[in-house]
């Protein structure tokens, strides 16, 4: 993955694509992991009569934070301050780290512990500590496994999907020599193996780092959900707990959690309730950590916020239900993205984080069907996001004189808004392509088109320009005779009544809009 | 720079940019006018025998047994599981009822007084725990550091979890249970952990395996 903190542009997704189409294990287990989630997924919210209704209060409880979010995380600092904990804000990944650094260095950690957390991994926050010498040891099975294999992660929820079994094996095989256990590829070995491995660590670490899931302005509860039981090990055995959280995560109050702790994990992993979920409130006298910090982070959220349609992208809970249900995902798996948010939300999250011009592959991976939308427990409608960040794309081009007078998709939309501005126009084009198509066409269908439109060919047919159009065949029935071939004829009739077709057609334009509002 | 100077910085210049990101929003719009519909099950009218019925179901459900026993029965039937699966070393909080710790010779009892040590804890076979609350809809017990439940980490680091619940403690939805915990959150800031079978990963091939770093077994003692 080449997501750097700095300004770097992330590859196109569409190359990445085609190199991730083509590894069949890849294909084999994403269509696995997506499919049984998708199906665990729809049976556990089936069972529940009132979704619709929590997912509304969800997307509303997110609008109201948002809309209102200096007010809320003024609220979180001061109830966290209140409990014992201290909190700091990061302007970007640098300051976060920075912060994290000094405070491990202050308590003389060498081995830090880490619950698996995207927005840590934003930051590349273990690469940072490798630098100054502190090692960060990744505690969720698979990001331990990404880790000691030095890998990438594929999936927000099951980083280490596109992994099999016996390469895992490998990797345990040379990495972990201090466990006790007959290693082999069985899932349940490889588990304990682990276990044992990263037991010894959790009992000398003093030192944790964890993300949020929730953070409630009201009491100043974090709240970390998870199924291994590396997060409750995280927040309850070192002496120092230091928690990233990006703004967005921030709930006005404490009975909101009943809303997410719903939503979450029948979105996530398909199950009525995660194995663990811990909540804490700043430090509790005997009991497990006695120092507590909470790092709030913007790095590029103001930026997600200061766009409109935008901006509800910061609603997302991390849950992956998009990405278990989106046909372009389920083929090309998470690498192709370059993004430490794979899938429909980081297609709309990634290109405003890290600035459109970074990421403008993006946007364009998706067809648009909109399953992402429905089901999104939060109700993001990243269809919508999609095509505003496609029209600033192009925006931003034409912005560009030289750009865009050398930029074939450019003049070909241009050619095409002159021509379908008049009817007369529009049926002499026709004509033409009738006469242009002839050396592409097979069968009534165009299957090998040249240049820019090969990117449509390569891989569905586009149906050719037919025989005799339909408002050519109208013309032939009104004059009652049998169609024939004259384009002068036609040309004739066209200019008789421009007038009224335009009307027609204004008239028509104005109620599709009518419509769709 | 200085840590505290550089956050200060930092965090007036995060609280400006999220004002000027949210210049579409009135100046003297209240939270409260952002309207926020909770339409969603407060509250199930369900019979307290259906609600106990679907505990069960979905406790066990997840992979955790339960066991219904009269409250006399609890100290025998820990008794029966500790010798089933060669439990030899019990922790209990410090609080914990004698009347349930089981008299068996061959079980010793660790209480949590003083303070077990992790290597203490990390040796030990099982623990015994009662609970704050239990939620029905989706097979959940909650420990909150109230009575009888102890330190996080005496319910963490033994491999083997028994939890004594009554039928009294247990709601039907997790708005119910958010509700009842409200006080423990904000009044007395207790660390509250949410138990739903126990410890388990997906991450190899999408193969659920029981326990990875939790307790890899839970039993459940309802009391009616």
């Amino acid at each position: 993955m080449s997501l750097e903190i700095g300004r770097k542009r992330l590859p196109m997704f569409q190359q990445q694509a085609k190199i991730a189409l083509q590894n069949p294990q890849l294909r084999r287990n994403l269509g696995k992991a997506t499919q049984t989630i998708r199906a665990k997924r729809a049976l556990v919210v089936g069972e529940v009569p009132d979704w619709e209704e929590l997912r509304e209060a969800g997307r509303a409880i997110k609008e109201r934070t948002l809309r209102h979010l200096d007010t809320y995380l003024l609220q979180l600092e001061a109830s966290v301050q209140r409990a014992g904990g201290h909190v700091h804000w990061a302007r970007d990944a640098q300051e976060a780290n920075d912060i994290i650094i000094a405070l491990a260095k202050q308590h003389k950690a060498r081995e830090i512990v880490k619950a698996k957390s995207l927005t840590t991994d934003e930051m590349h926050v273990n690469e940072a500590l490798e630098q100054v010498g502190i090692k960060a040891y990744e505690t969720d099975l698979a990001e331990l496994i990404l880790q000691l294999s030095g890998d990438e992660p594929s999936h927000i929820l099951v980083p280490a999907i596109h992994k099999n079994r016996s390469e895992i094996y490998a990797t345990f095989q040379r990495t972990m020599h201090d466990v006790d256990i007959e290693l082999s590829d069985d899932p349940k070995v490889l588990t304990a193996a682990a276990r044992q491995y990263l037991r010894k660590i959790f009992l000398r670490a003093p030192f944790a780092i964890t993300g949020a899931n929730f953070a409630v302005a009201e009491t100043g509860t974090i709240g970390v959900v998870e199924s291994e039981g590396n997060g409750r090990m995280c927040v309850t055995l070192p002496q120092v707990l230091v928690s990233v959280m990006g703004i967005e995560k921030v709930l006005p109050t404490w009975q909101d959690l009943a809303v997410f702790l719903q939503l979450l994990p029948r979105s996530s992993t398909g199950e009525r309730m995660n194995p663990y979920t811990s909540l804490w409130t700043g430090v509790k006298e005997g009991d497990g950590p006695q120092e507590f910090h909470l790092v709030i982070l913007d790095n590029g959220r103001t930026q997600v916020l200061a766009d409109q349609i935008g901006r509800q992208a910061l609603n997302c809970i991390r849950c992956s239900a998009c990405l278990n249900i989106c046909p372009v995902y389920e083929r090309t798996g998470g690498h192709a993205y370059s993004s430490v948010y794979p899938g429909p939300i980081g297609a709309i999250l990634t290109p405003q984080l890290l600035g459109i011009e970074q990421a403008e592959s993006l946007p364009f991976a998706s067809t648009l069907c909109g399953a992402c939308y429905e089901v999104c427990p939060v109700k993001i409608n990243i269809p919508e996001v999609l095509l505003h960040l496609r029209g600033e794309i192009v925006r931003e081009r034409q912005q560009h004189a030289l750009k865009s007078t050398f930029d074939g998709e450019n003049l070909t939309m241009q050619a095409m808004a002159y021509m379908f501005a008049k009817p007369a126009r529009y049926e002499r084009a026709q004509q033409l392509a009738r006469i242009g198509q002839l050396p592409f066409e097979h069968q009534g269908k165009l299957n090998h088109l040249p240049g820019l439109f090969a990117g449509w060919t390569s891989a569905r047919d586009m149906p050719g320009i037919p025989k005799q159009t339909f408002r050519e065949w109208w013309r032939e029935r009104e004059r009652g005779r049998p169609p024939k071939h004259d384009p002068d004829a036609a040309q004739t009739q066209l200019q008789a009544q421009p007038q009224v077709q335009e009307q027609e057609l204004q008239q028509g334009y104005k109620q599709v809009q009518e419509g769709r509002q | 720079m200085s840590q505290p100077q550089q956050s200060g910085r930092a965090r007036q210049e995060i609280l400006a940019r999220i004002r000027g990101a949210l210049n579409d929003v009135p100046q003297d719009e209240e939270t409260e006018q952002v309207p926020v519909t909770r339409h969603y099950r407060q509250q199930d009218d369900s019979s307290r025998a259906e609600i106990l019925a679907v505990f069960i179901d979905r406790v066990t459900d997840y992979k955790a047994t339960v066991h219904q026993v009269q409250e006399s029965e609890v100290s025998t039937i820990i008794a029966e599981i500790c010798k089933k699966y060669a439990l030899r070393q019990l922790v209990a909080p410090m609080d914990m009822q004698s009347a349930w710790l089981p008299a068996d010779a061959s079980i010793t009892v660790l209480r949590d007084e003083p303070q077990l040590t992790h290597e203490q804890l990390e040796e030990s076979d099982a623990v015994l725990t009662g609970c704050a609350l239990g939620i029905a809809q989706t097979g959940t017990i909650i420990l909150d550091g109230g009575a009888m439940q102890g330190r996080r980490i005496l319910s963490l680091l033994p491999d083997h979890a028994l939890c004594v619940i009554r039928a009294s403690q247990i709601v039907s939805l997790v708005p119910e249970a958010i509700r009842q915990l409200a006080d423990a959150a904000t009044v007395q800031q207790a660390p509250i952990t949410f138990i739903s079978g126990p410890s388990a990963t997906s991450d190899i091939e999408l193969n659920r395996v029981e326990g990875v770093h939790g307790p890899r077994k839970l039993d459940i003692l309802l009391i009616p």
